[in-house]
């Protein structure tokens, strides 16, 4: 009896207690969602107010009409879906190769991806702009791809490099002795059998370029070229009461990202403690 | 489905003398071809050093110069110019300093938080899933939309965090100009450091418990172990290195911070929070200094890697003991 009743007491405590971070975690979302359908002038009423009293569209239509979020919008998925699709496929090639395959200097190619691992990427906006320059690739959306694919490449192999080797060997070995090169290990079994994992790094890859902000704003100039990221921050300095406006537009873009986390948490799960932990 | 490779096909490995667990068809294919090899490792390899070693070494190189910008005109090498100045700049002294106490004030708050949350998480509750989504929704939020989100919490009129501080709370008697003072800002970013960065704290810690043997747990139960006892004794030395690689990556990303000061305060007013890389982002990209910009990313990257490395050492002995 005493040891059910302390039980109930702890089950209650525990949620009163999450309830509490959840509430503190969610409120400043809720916050946001309520002030992008305010109108301007009710925008800085009483901030715990979280239901507006003449709830309005106005700031969604005007940030989507006269303000081009949507061609922001089309911008941001175009480098993030290209780039994400790229990502995958030579980070998983690396890594079938490091997983799976033998070859001269396999060792210092791993050590040299590790490097990457530690190597922040903020100290090296300052070559790799130098570098966007000499390639003509500054101001440019197609530029923005191979830097966002560069960046991403350390992490995403070794995370998958990881996968693979928990692929029993028996199952590569019957596939060889019927004749199957490495490419075809690679495509029809590796990859078939490592699909959660494949999963985790579609995400992290679309998250990563999707949310890209400085070096987006370090080589972007046009109007036309901006990504949602830094089209929000410049915006936000254009129209610094205009708040409804500004949050309207961050709505828009993080209900994409949301979709997709809420789908697939478990794989983010998944992949940021085997990133964790291993690393 | 049983393949018992025959010896015969590994004669080179054996002849090495390398040591091998058991035969590996697979590898000793792959041998054959180690061009198949190769084909899997450069395109990407390529892109790769092309977008982050090259860069890296670059970082180091620029730093020892003197840059002008105009294409064809030679930068001239300056050896150390670059770093001693920035070691009696200011500036960049005062930004070291905003980017410590950031760390000071984040790390430990998203690690006892971080870990608290998993703790109670750690448990047949219902609803368990849904609470872990809530916590990581800030993680998985862009820096963009959080810092604009709460620079407009803690703007100076009637902004949530004045409502809160002033008229719930009674802590403070009137309305609080966050950003316009050094450590108010850094207050106003270093809380939302803690708010974005508890949710990935709370998930790695999670994991690490979960992997904790139920029965392990319920051992020491019977055993008559408070649930105090039970975390000091079997929780927390299985998630011990769990938690040293929470700290270190923290650390890290403590001393990095960079997209919320940028659009929260601009490193103002004046330079008065400026952290390094705002400071190195000012230099490179509005006065177009490559040369003292590197010198700073290159400061900053070696000093806290070698803290880190230090960090790593010490548990990694204190953990051998």
């Amino acid at each position: 009896m005493n040891n059910i009743r302390a039980r109930r007491v702890s089950y209650a405590l525990r949620y009163v207690l999450l309830a509490l971070a959840a509430f503190v975690m969610v409120y400043p979302f809720l916050f946001m969602l309520s002030t992008s359908f305010k109108s301007r002038s009710l925008s800085l009423g009483d901030p715990t107010n979280l239901i507006p009293t003449e709830p309005t569209l106005d700031n969604y239509t005007q940030v989507l009409g006269t303000e081009h979020f949507g061609r922001y919008f089309l911008n941001s998925a175009a480098v993030a879906l290209v780039s994400t699709a790229l990502i995958v496929l030579l980070a998983s090639m690396m890594a079938y190769a490091f997983a799976r395959l033998d070859f001269p200097g396999k060792r210092i190619f791993f050590t040299l991806i590790i490097v990457g691992l530690t190597i922040p990427t903020m100290m090296l906006i300052i070559p790799q702009f130098l570098l966007a320059r000499d390639l003509h690739l500054l101001n440019s959306l197609p530029g923005l791809v191979p830097f966002y694919v560069g960046t991403a490449l350390a992490f995403n192999t070794f995370l998958l490099a990881g996968f693979f080797e928990q692929i029993p060997h028996e199952l590569d070995e019957a596939m060889a002795i019927d004749g199957a090169g490495p490419w075809r290990r690679y495509w029809s079994l590796a990859l078939p059998l490592s699909k959660p994992a494949i999963g985790t790094c579609i995400i992290f890859a679309f998250l990563g370029t999707w949310d890209e902000f400085a070096w987006a704003l370090t080589v972007l100039n046009d109007v036309d070229n901006r990504t949602l990221p830094i089209a929000i921050a410049l915006f936000q300095g254009q129209h610094s009461t205009s708040w409804g406006l500004v949050f309207a537009a961050s709505i828009i873009a993080i209900v994409p990202v949301l979709i997709v986390y809420i789908i697939f948490q478990r794989n983010f799960v998944a992949g940021l403690t085997t990133g964790a932990v291993k690393s | 489905m049983s393949t018992h490779p025959s010896p015969t096909a590994l004669p080179r490995t054996v002849g090495k003398g390398r040591r091998r667990s058991r035969p590996r068809v697979a590898a000793a294919g792959s041998r054959r071809a180690p061009l198949a090899a190769y084909a899997f490792i450069l395109p990407g390899f390529l892109v790769y050093s092309l977008i982050m070693l090259y860069p890296a070494v670059q970082t180091l190189l620029l730093s020892f110069r003197d840059w002008t910008i105009a294409p064809g005109v030679n930068s001239p090498w300056v050896g150390l110019d670059n770093y001693i100045r920035a070691f009696h700049d200011p500036v960049f002294i005062d930004s070291m300093v905003n980017a410590t106490a950031y760390t000071a004030f984040t790390v430990p708050l998203q690690i006892v938080i971080g870990l608290a949350l998993a703790v109670l998480l750690d448990a047949k509750l219902p609803g368990r899933v849904g609470f872990r989504v809530l916590f990581y929704l800030p993680v998985v939020t862009s820096w963009v939309v959080v810092s604009l989100l709460f620079q407009f919490i803690f703007s100076s009129q009637d902004g949530l965090a004045n409502h809160v501080v002033v008229d719930l709370l009674g802590v403070a008697p009137e309305n609080i100009s966050w950003f316009q003072g050094r450590w108010t800002a850094m207050l106003a970013i270093s809380i939302l450091g803690v708010w974005k960065g508890i949710g990935w704290a709370m998930l790695i810690f999670l994991a690490a418990l979960t992997a904790v043997p139920q029965e392990l747990k319920e051992a020491a139960a019977l055993d008559g172990a408070g649930a105090a006892k039970r975390f000091r004794y079997v929780s927390l030395p299985a998630i011990r290195s769990a938690l040293a690689v929470v700290f270190i990556l923290l650390f890290i990303g403590g001393f990095n911070v960079f997209i919320s000061v940028l659009l929260m305060t601009g490193g103002g007013p004046g330079n008065a929070t400026q952290v390094p890389l705002t400071y190195m982002y000012q230099q490179a990209f509005k006065f177009l200094d490559f040369g003292y910009g590197s010198a700073i990313s290159f400061s900053l990257t070696a000093l806290v890697l070698m803290l880190s490395a230090l960090q790593y050492w010490w548990t990694r002995r204190r953990m051998a003991r």
